[in-house]
């Protein structure tokens, strides 16, 4: 946008009405908290990022596998895939965190040879449960879109492909896979930034993430406005830069 | 009769200049028998152009050749190599197939570049990812044979932004870089608008020209009769006719092969 498409007047109007906005917010509410609150909010807004980058990535890895099952796999894989999909997809992921977190986290410490394993010291942690739980979410959702991504590419390419002899895993790695992802990259990106906003779920079961430390200035302050604006501030950065990486990713390839 | 025209064929000639060669080839779609035994014998550098009405079994029969088909029975045999089939016809060895279908470059109807990739990457994929050429190499002998097909500006350009005309030529490229003893034509020009149709036989008369084996599913009649050398004409899944082109179409002897002719309007 150059700048003199920047200034239009319904613009500029706009612009002094949220500058108007963000000067009122500083001078009137209440900010001396933010020094105090600093360090633990940085180390919530790693914590929900790493959280969101860890179980994107695991649950894509796992949704490749249930995409591929429920597109051509034999029905002993189609099946429990499905099933797994259907079930992810049809309870609410609060539920989800909480049966694997008081459910699995109170089973574990009852079998000896895991409270004895070198695992314990993890496994006795909150973020472990989040993570599962956040990443078979994902999964769920994404094996769905994965499965139609997979059906979707053009039967010539894979075709092509044949023709030349190419080795049914090279052909998957260098033709299927790339184009069912392509395909697909719109809806992953609104999927990740769902996921984003699925993360402050996992405050319920102690994970100190950014929505968490919000909370506890909260209780702690009193203050209820200031954070939650500068939590949804927060969010909105971070979907923001999902949204530019997925586009960067789309131009690189153009589709069809 | 077509069995006995391949058995005159061989006379005198050495196998090790065989090129392809299929031999009473059946194929049915459940119980819809599509072709009906046929046979094929090309060697090197012979241009075989399979003619025919639609629902003929031509495509059908190009196709099993490389297995992107599975025959019903009959045998084919590649450079003087059987391949390996089970009794249902299906290939019994599939590193054999994979490594016999490296030599039989096909260029599709509807030209099947891989769209997520520029030209350049589509022309050196199968060396590259397939063969094993170290990558320098291939991108060289792929840039010439963009400049061969005329489309050596366009390496870089994915393949959506192209004519259906340059697709095609680059199809070509592809399949020329794997350097392949045989190539399939299965229809190439029919999916290209009238006026492109020109610019990718003009190619395919080049590599007919220089010697390259081929076989050529084709509407094209006049093409056919200029750059084959050998014409077969399929009639519901049975080779009707068969013969040099001048005979074949100057001199057609079937009822069938006259009718078609003239419905094509030769």
């Amino acid at each position: 946008m150059t700048l003199r498409a920047l200034f239009q007047p319904h613009r500029i109007v706009m612009m002094v009405l949220f500058a108007i906005f963000v000067i009122w917010c500083a001078m009137s509410l209440r900010w001396d908290w933010i020094p105090q609150y600093a360090p633990l909010a940085l180390e919530g807004l790693w914590r929900t990022i790493w959280i969101l980058i860890v179980t994107c990535i695991l649950g894509f890895l796992l949704a490749i596998p249930l995409g591929l099952a429920q597109a051509i796999g034999p029905w002993y894989l189609a099946a429990p895939a499905r099933v797994f999909c259907t079930v992810i997809r049809g309870t609410p992921l609060l539920l989800q965190i909480w049966l694997l977190y008081y459910g699995l986290g109170s089973l574990f410490p009852q079998i000896p040879w895991i409270r004895g394993s070198d695992l314990w010291p993890y496994l006795r942690q909150a973020w472990p449960y989040a993570v599962l739980a956040l990443t078979l979410s994902y999964a769920g959702y994404e094996g769905e879109v994965m499965r139609g991504a997979f059906s979707s590419v053009n039967k010539g390419q894979l075709e092509a492909a044949n023709s030349f002899g190419m080795p049914r895993f090279t052909m998957f790695r260098r033709i299927w896979l790339p184009q069912a992802i392509r395909n697909v990259l719109p809806t992953l990106g609104g999927e990740t930034i769902l996921q984003l906003k699925a993360t402050p779920l996992v405050a319920t079961i102690t994970v100190v993430e950014i929505y968490a430390v919000s909370s506890r200035v909260r209780s702690d302050m009193l203050i209820v406005y200031e954070p939650l604006l500068l939590l949804a501030l927060f969010y909105l950065i971070i979907a923001g830069v999902i949204t530019l990486l997925f586009r960067k990713f789309e131009n690189r390839v153009p589709t069809r | 009769m077509g069995l006995d025209d391949n058995l005159m064929n061989e006379v005198g000639q050495n196998t090790a200049d065989e090129a392809i060669k299929v031999t009473d080839l059946h194929k049915s779609f459940g119980t819809l028998e599509v072709l009906k035994g046929v046979s094929l014998t090309a060697r090197k550098g012979d241009v075989v152009a399979i003619i025919g009405g639609s629902g003929s079994g031509k495509s059908t029969f190009l196709r099993c050749i490389n297995f992107l088909e599975t025959p019903s029975s009959g045998t084919i045999t590649v450079g003087g190599e059987d391949v390996e089939m089970r009794a249902d016809g299906s290939p019994a060895n599939r590193r054999q197939i994979e490594r016999i279908r490296t030599r039989l470059a096909m260029v599709f109807q509807a030209f099947n570049l891989w769209t997520h990739r520029t030209l350049l990457e589509n022309v050196i994929e199968v060396p590259v990812y397939v063969l094993k050429t170290p990558r320098a190499e291939a991108i060289k002998k792929a840039k010439v044979l963009l400049d061969r097909v005329g489309l050596g500006d366009k390496a870089e350009t994915f393949p959506s932004f192209l004519s259906g005309g340059q697709q095609q030529r680059a199809a070509i490229a592809r399949a020329l870089a794997v350097d392949p003893s045989v190539m399939l034509f299965d229809e190439p020009t029919s999916a290209l608008d009238p006026e492109l149709v020109g610019e990718v036989l003009t190619v395919i008369r080049d590599l007919a020209a220089e010697g390259r084996t081929m076989l050529l599913v084709t509407h094209e009649m006049k093409f056919a009769r200029e750059v084959a050398t050998h014409i077969i004409y399929l009639y519901e899944g049975r080779i009707e006719e068969q013969g040099p082109p001048d005979e074949v179409f100057g001199n057609p002897k079937s009822p069938r092969l006259q009718q078609f002719l003239k419905t094509v309007g030769w």
